[in-house]
Formats: C-alpha cells, structure tokens, sequence
C-alpha cells in the first residue's frame, strides 16, 4: 500500500481498490466502516489516555511539583492503571434513578463527540465525511451533548447532581451561541461551510492573519465559549469540588464515569481542533502568500504533524488559564455570555463583512 | 420552647418550593467538620444554620484534671493554626495569676513565634481561599512559602504544627542558634512572593467580581455577634488586641492596624493580605534586639493558682482568643473556658449570606477563616 504521509489520499485510495477488487460492493463499505470505526475507537481511546497524562503533568508543572512519576517511566503508565482501576470498579445504581435514562445519559455524550471527531480532517486526505455543511453538523450534533448532562443529573436521584446539571445545562446552551456565532464570522470570511474548503482556502494564510481584527476578536470569543461549553477551566461550576462534590456525574462509578470523564477531554479536543481547524489553517502549514521559499521549508513538515502541534498548542492555552483562574459563579457565567460576548459577536460579524465586503483582508 | 422551635429548621416550614441541602460535614475541600444546613430557593440561600459538635473532644473538661503548665498542650490542638498563640494565652493567665514576671528575653520570642504563627495561619488561609474560589494552583504557592516557618518550628519546638512552646513561667526551651538567621532569611524571601501573591489573586478581575461587595458585614452587626479579628476589622470594628491591650512585646513595637470601613468579603480578604505585611514588619523590629537572659523563670514543681477567676485575652490569626480560668486554690484549674474566635464568627454568616448565592456562601465562609477544632473544642 502507498503511504504517502503528506497526502492521505494515496492510502485511502489504495485500500479502497484493494478491497473492491476483492469483496462485492456492499461488503467493501461494510468492511471500510468496520475500519474506520475501529481507528476512531483507537484514536479516541489514546488521545484520551495521552490528554489526561497531560493535563496532570502541565498542572504539577504549574503548581511546582511534578506529577505522576511512578507508574512507569515518568508516570506514563498512570493514565492506563486509571483506566483499568475504572473498568474494575463496581457499577452503583442510586435507588429510585430512573434505570433508563441513567444507563442512557453517558452513551449520549460519548458519541456525540465522536459523531464531532468524524468531520474533523488532521490531514489532507485523511477525514471521514466532508460535507458541504460540515460547520453547521459540528455545531448541531454538539447541541445534542448537553441532553446527556441533563439526564445524568436528574436520574441520579441527588440533589447536588440535579443542581450541578441545571447550571451546566444553563450554561452550554448559552455558550453555544457564541461558537456558532464565531464561527459564522469566519464562514463570512472563507466563503464557505465546507470544512475541507475551509482549510484549503488558508493555503495563501491562515484565517486568523488574513482576516486579522475580525478573526482576532473571533479567535478570542471561541476559545472563551469553547471553554465553558466543554464545563472546563474558570467555568467548572458544574463540577466544582468545593460546592458540589461532583456536580452531575456524582452518582456514576466505573466504566460510566470514565465515559463522562473520556468525554470531556474528547470535547477539549474537539474544541482545540474546531479552533486550529477555522482559525489556524487545520492541517496547513505556515504559508504567507508570496514567500516561496519560505512556504516550500514550512511545507517539509507533513500536515498531520502541524495539526496535532496547533491542536496541542491550543489544548495547552486552555489547561493554562484553568489552573491559573478562579472559578465564575453561575450568574456571572450567564452574565458574560448574554451581556458581553453576544453583543461583541454580533458586531464582529458586521465587521467581518465589512472588511470581506470592501477587500480589507490581507 | 417555642424560641426553641422558631429556630430550629424542619421540614414542616419549609415552602415548597425551597429545599434543604447539607454542606458537609464530610466533604471534599471545606474547612473541618462543619455541617451546614443550607436552606435554598434554587442557587439563592435563604437561611444557613450551623451545626457543630462532630470535633468536640472535650477539651475543657479534660483541662480539669490536668496541672497548669499541662493545659497549655492540650491548646495546641483547638486553633492549631495559632497553636504559639493559644499556649501564650494560657501561660499569661497563669503567669498574671500567679503575678510571675517573666524575662525581656522570653516576651521577645513570645512575640516573635506569635507573629510567625500569624504568618503561616495566613498563608494557609490564602492558599484555601483560592482553592474554594477555584483557582487551584494557590494552595501549592501558599503551602511552599510556609515550609519556612514550619522548618523554623520544628527547629526550635520540635513540632511543626503543634508547638507547645510557650508555658507558664516562660518557654520550653531556648531558640535554636539558628533561629534568627532563618527567620530573617525567611522575611527576606517572603516580601519577594507576597506581591506575587497580589498578581495571581487580588487582581484578577474574576476574583473581585466574586467578592467584591458579596457578603457585607457591618460595623454595629460585627459588634453585636463578638466578631474579632480580621473579620472584624474589615468591618470596621477596631479590636486589634495587639494595639489596644497590648502584652508580650506588643507595646515595644510600632505598627498599623489594618481597618476597613466596606466589611464585604474583599476588605476580608485585603486585611488579611496586609496583615502579612505588618506582622513582617514586626518579627523585623524584634528579631536584631532579642535580648539575652534567662527564657524561662524557675516555677515551683506543683503550681497552684489562688482561689479566684482569671481572664487573658490575646489576638490569634482569627480574633479574640480567650482563656477564663476559675481556680478553686488546687493544682487542678475548676473550670476552664476558652473563648474561641471561630465561634462567635461562625454564628454572623446567617445574617451576612442571606440572599446570596452559594458560591458567594462559600467565598464568604472562607473569608471568615475558621477553624473548626476551634469552634467545638
């Protein structure tokens, strides 16, 4: 098989040959589906691991001490005894939870980030569906995740967890607003909703230098929302320890609570790589228009390594100011959405027309 | 009776539409084994009572069948974060009963451990009160700046926490010879991470949207519930015991006593980050001028106090403590009581947190600082 590490498409397409010469049709997609699951699964289930080994070694590094150093060489193997530890624990039903829904709410928030991940492209080539509303089924299939929050809060039969859900709950929806509302001023300014298209059109520059003040203020208001829609960083209410123990997921033990767990950090992903994907170029590398050399050195390194370096860049930002800033209380939260962010949003979009209309941009 | 029932909570007055919650006592990050009754009408706090009790170890009955210089170990334990200044009181008690002068020498160190014992329960308070703010990382910062005092600690009273350094008649033992070397490299150290300290928390803008004019305690109300200490003086009450009935080596000393005249969690919080300030200034004043000499007076074997009562009041981290003994002429004391600061500051949060949400509950109990060992003794 063609590996081509700077053009997914080679492999992609070898495979698909090799299989269609082989099996009938409908066995090929059937067996191409089974794969890419598969690689989901994997990819999800490492970056998983990888981001909460990396959350705990940044946080030592920002409290002055050094994290997880004993279970295998620097603490490498820590995440996975977790893990194992999470699988072996006992599942606990509260009495008098709602079984179904209970049982259901942790499946919800787990696929809603993978069904996220699938549009996602971390190389060219290398992407699962490439819509023409690709930015839009992002924004609507995340919608759906806050519904698994608010069933695990009420079915769990727990006042704290029933409280911990109604602030989160409160405080997706909101922020939710203002991501799609960053986004569409980036959509003004690619043209398109494509994401594909979205990427290729940073080929001359990244969207955040070309649309600069609009992109920027843009760039600003997405990661802020981004924050508070994944309940991370200075708007962890919902799970804030000193108030409410656990907020919604109090009540989950074992493989249950790894998923509310695995999914929040899939969000940060998700979240980190909607980011890099509109604002920083994706899996372009740095090109500024006319330098040609300079394009040429920066195209050496293959796509799929800028996007996990822009990707871990962005994660890095977000852990930096959750261990660094207090916590909002929850009417400050709701404040800063509708009060701050909606206005400045809106008038950003006014000016990313203006600048895309009149050519302003670079 | 019927007082009784107006004050305790049960289900049957509660309207519909508001609901109990318990914070604590068993919890992740509050302060000790409080239990708080919350009653709340959705996020809004409509009553908070508290319920004490599960860290009662009878302390004060337990002091009734102990000697004199024995009581002061057991003071250790209640605010074991101003453990030195729970032993001064004590041994002032029993030194002004008994009317014993002690040495220069020792009033200096007294002072000294007084102040350093200040500091360290102050850096703790700061690095809890970013942890319930949310801001993690601050209770790493403040936990590091204090190793140094509790290093000097265990250098000269060979415990870290629970000196029992100070009994009546003097100390236990004479500072360690590197005692004043330590401490002025200690202060040297400090004034370069206290603003370190401003940057990271004081002006944050989340930080002063949470506390800023959340929770505000007036002067008359401060005065009416006995809250002493920081917590008062960001009131307005002026109740520095150091500067108004001064003892040990306060009278030598100049210093400010920080006041507030907002009483809101933030003046809260601002006095006791300038408190840190003056009691630097002040180990600094002392630890050059130490005087030489004895550290501590030869007390009889069995020390017996007069037949009578007798009160000491000193200033702790948190407020007022005070040591009430009633001495019956026997070795062992009749009736000891303690007026802990915690206590009376615990009962003024009803009536501050009234109408507030619950991460305002929690800023503000945090801002009161209290130790729960202290309150139940």
């Amino acid at each position: 098989m063609a590996f081509n590490i700077y053009d997914f498409t080679t492999l992609t397409k070898s495979i698909h040959e090799g299989l269609s010469s082989q099996f009938s049709p409908t066995a090929t997609l059937a067996i191409e589906w089974t794969i890419v699951g598969l690689a989901y699964l994997l990819f999800v289930a490492l970056f998983g691991l990888f981001l909460v080994y990396a959350e705990r070694k940044v946080c030592a590094a920002f409290q002055q001490r050094m994290g997880p150093m004993r279970v295998g060489p620097w603490g490498l193997l820590q995440t996975i005894a977790d893990f194992i530890k999470l699988l072996m624990k006992e599942l606990i039903t509260p009495k008098n939870a709602d079984k179904f829904l209970y049982n259901l709410a942790p499946f919800i928030v787990i696929i809603v980030s993978f069904l996220v991940i699938s549009v996602i492209p971390f190389a060219p080539g290398l992407v699962t569906f490439d819509f023409d509303i690709g930015i839009l089924f992002v924004t609507a299939v995340s919608s759906v995740g806050v519904i698994g929050i608010l069933l695990a809060g009420w079915s769990s039969n727990n006042k704290y967890s029933l409280i911990g859900a109604m602030r989160s709950g409160a405080q997706i929806v909101s922020y939710e607003l203002s991501v799609g509302l960053s986004l569409i001023a980036m959509i003004i300014l690619a043209g398109t909703m494509q994401i594909s298209g979205i990427v290729e059109g940073q080929r001359e520059m990244w969207f955040i230098f070309k649309g600069h003040i609009p992109a920027v203020i843009a760039f600003i208001v997405f990661i802020i929302a981004g924050t508070a829609e994944t309940n991370r960083g200075p708007f962890d209410l919902a799970e804030a320890e000193s108030e409410l123990t656990a907020g919604f997921h109090t009540e989950y033990s074992g493989i249950k609570f790894a998923f509310f767990f695995l999914a929040e950090y899939i969000n940060l992903f998700i979240v980190a790589a909607m980011a890099t994907t509109v604002f920083l170029g994706g899996w372009m590398p740095l090109h500024f228009g006319d330098f040609e050399g300079f394009n040429q050195i920066m195209d050496l390194m293959p796509g799929l390594f800028w996007f996990f370096f822009k990707v871990l860049g962005v994660i890095f930002l977000m852990m930096w100011f959750k261990w660094t800033f207090p916590r909002l209380r929850v009417d400050q939260i709701l404040n800063l959405e509708w009060k701050y962010l909606l206005p400045i949003n809106l008038f950003n979009i006014l000016l990313m027309a203006a600048v895309v209309l009149f050519g302003l941009h670079f | 009776m019927d007082e009784l029932k107006e004050v305790l909570i049960t289900t049957d007055d509660i309207r519909t539409d508001e609901y109990l919650i318990n914070m604590g006592p068993q919890h992740p990050s509050t302060h000790g084994v409080l239990r708080l009754l919350v009653q709340l009408e959705g996020e809004i706090v409509h009553n908070v009572q508290p319920h004490i009790g599960y860290i009662h170890s009878g302390i004060e009955k337990m002091t009734e069948s102990l000697s004199y210089p024995q009581i002061g170990h057991l003071t250790d334990r209640m605010d074991y974060l101003s453990a030195h200044q729970n032993n001064e009181a004590v041994a002032l008690c029993v030194e002004n009963a008994l009317q014993v002068e002690v040495p220069e020498r020792v009033k200096y160190i007294r002072t000294i451990m007084s102040e350093l014992s200040r500091l360290a329960s102050h850096q703790l308070w700061w690095c809890v009160m970013g942890m319930d703010m949310g801001a993690l990382t601050t209770f790493f910062y403040g936990l590091r700046d204090r190793e140094d005092i509790l290093d000097i600690f265990e250098e000269t009273c060979g415990a870290r926490l629970t000196v029992n350094y100070s009994i009546p008649g003097g100390l236990m033992f004479d500072i360690h010879p590197d005692f004043q070397r330590d401490v002025k490299a200690f202060i040297k150290k400090f004034r370069t991470k206290l603003p370190e300290y401003d940057r990271l928390l004081s002006g944050n803008v989340i930080f002063t949207e949470r506390t800023k004019g959340v929770g505000i305690l007036s002067k008359e109300d401060a005065i009416a519930y006995g809250v002493t200490g920081p917590t008062g003086r960001a009131s307005g009450f002026a109740c520095d015991l150091r500067k108004h009935r001064p003892y040990s080596a306060y009278d030598k000393v100049t210093f400010n006593e920080i006041l507030s005249d907002v009483g809101d969690t933030y003046a809260r919080y601002q006095v006791r980050m300038a408190e840190m300030w003056e009691s630097m200034n002040i180990i600094e004043q002392l630890i050059d001028n130490i005087p030489e000499g004895d550290y501590a007076v030869k007390m009889k074997g069995v020390v017996k106090l007069p037949e009578g009562e007798f009160y000491q009041r000193v200033e702790t981290a948190r407020g007022e403590f005070g040591v009430f003994i009633v001495s019956d002429g026997k070795k062992n004391p009749y009736r000891v009581k303690f007026r802990s600061p915690g206590f009376s500051n615990l009962f003024a949060i009803n009536h501050i947190a009234k109408g507030w949400k619950i991460a305002d509950l929690v800023a503000i109990m945090s801002t009161f600082d209290l130790v729960i060992p202290d309150i139940d003794r």
